[in-house]
């Protein structure tokens, strides 16, 4: 679809908000509806409308196989990160209450370790996901190169 | 009213990716099934998976399809011969109708939709609900639940999704030659 003008110019200028919107859910999974994995796919559907519009090598180009791999596995080490975070806080696997112990502010300590804790893990999830969606579809496509 | 109608749209969009031979089109016709589904899960209030269904069902997984399909060929192999009344298809048929018959006696027993007393309501969605937001700080109840409370259930979900893109990388990636 290289060749074709329309396409290439509406998703020139589409991605940016895809992957604004993308963010968007993520970071406001706990207000409204999202989080991590919805988000995560979406950022993944942006970089492939990429890939669809100007071709596999320029979308290799922007993330490298080497970046899509380390990101795929970044995520869950974020995530996994995070619950022994807590064992070292002296809590349970994933109770992030217990980050509140390195927190500056004692009355709202728990409320805030908790949300940073659940925002981390939702970053996590979001990160692996993208990377393990565009993994999948550069692998899969991958034998047009076109 | 709308229900029904929704449901009518999803069997037709279910046959209609059975009974079709272009591979492509049944892609598509999956898409909209998601999307109508997409619809239902609104209907039923469940918002988060509403969203999942449209991005996840109608948007990536018709995508991941397509770059599948871009390795085989677009038509379904076989079926030449086509004679209606088959003793095996018969069969199938049966058992179909049978275990379709046994689902729906099936869900006689289950509670009401939005029943106070089903057993859904009656254990932990309580505290969930009143207790949610003091011990999460998630105002968003689904996200409370799934990052929170079921925080190990969550980190399995990535390690599969993780699994599955490692799988993609060791099955599919040629390698370079040296």
């Amino acid at each position: 679809m290289k060749e074709h003008i329309v396409i290439r110019t509406v998703s020139r200028g589409l991605i940016p908000f895809i992957q604004l919107f993308a963010l968007y859910v993520v970071a406001h999974g706990d207000l409204s509806p999202g989080g991590g994995f919805q988000g995560g796919v979406i950022f993944g559907a942006s970089v492939i409308l990429y890939v669809l519009a100007f071709g596999m090598p320029e979308g290799r180009k922007r993330i490298s196989e080497k970046m899509s791999d380390i990101l795929t596995s970044t995520g869950v080490l974020i995530f996994a990160g995070i619950g022994v975070m807590c064992l070292f806080a002296g809590g349970a696997f994933l109770e992030y209450n217990a980050l509140a112990i390195w927190s500056d502010h004692p009355e709202y300590a728990k409320h805030h370790a908790s949300h940073l804790g659940i925002y981390g893990i939702e970053i996590g999830v979001g990160i692996t996901v993208a990377a393990v969606m565009i993994t999948i579809f550069f692998e899969t496509a991958g034998h047009y190169d076109d | 009213m709308i229900d029904l109608l929704l449901l009518f749209f999803l069997v037709v969009c279910a046959l209609a990716a059975i009974s079709i031979k272009d591979l492509l089109s049944c892609t598509i016709m999956l898409g909209a099934y998601s999307l109508v589904m997409a619809v239902v899960w609104m209907r039923l209030n469940a918002v988060d998976v509403a969203f999942t269904e449209a991005s996840v069902g109608a948007g990536m997984s018709g995508i991941l399809m397509i770059a599948a399909l871009s390795r085989t060929k677009r038509g379904e192999a076989g079926g030449k011969n086509k004679r209606m009344f088959d003793f095996r298809n018969t069969l199938i048929f049966l058992v179909v109708v049978v275990t379709c018959g046994i689902l729906i006696y099936g869900t006689m027993d289950m509670p009401d939709f939005g029943d106070k007393d089903a057993p859904a309501q009656t254990h932990v969605a309580k505290r969930y609900v009143e207790k949610g937001y003091e011990e999460t700080a998630e105002r968003n109840m689904v996200s409370a639940v799934l990052a929170g409370y079921r925080g190990y259930d969550t980190l399995g979900e990535t390690t599969v999704i993780f699994t599955a893109g490692i799988a993609v990388i060791l099955l599919l990636r040629r390698r370079k030659r040296r």
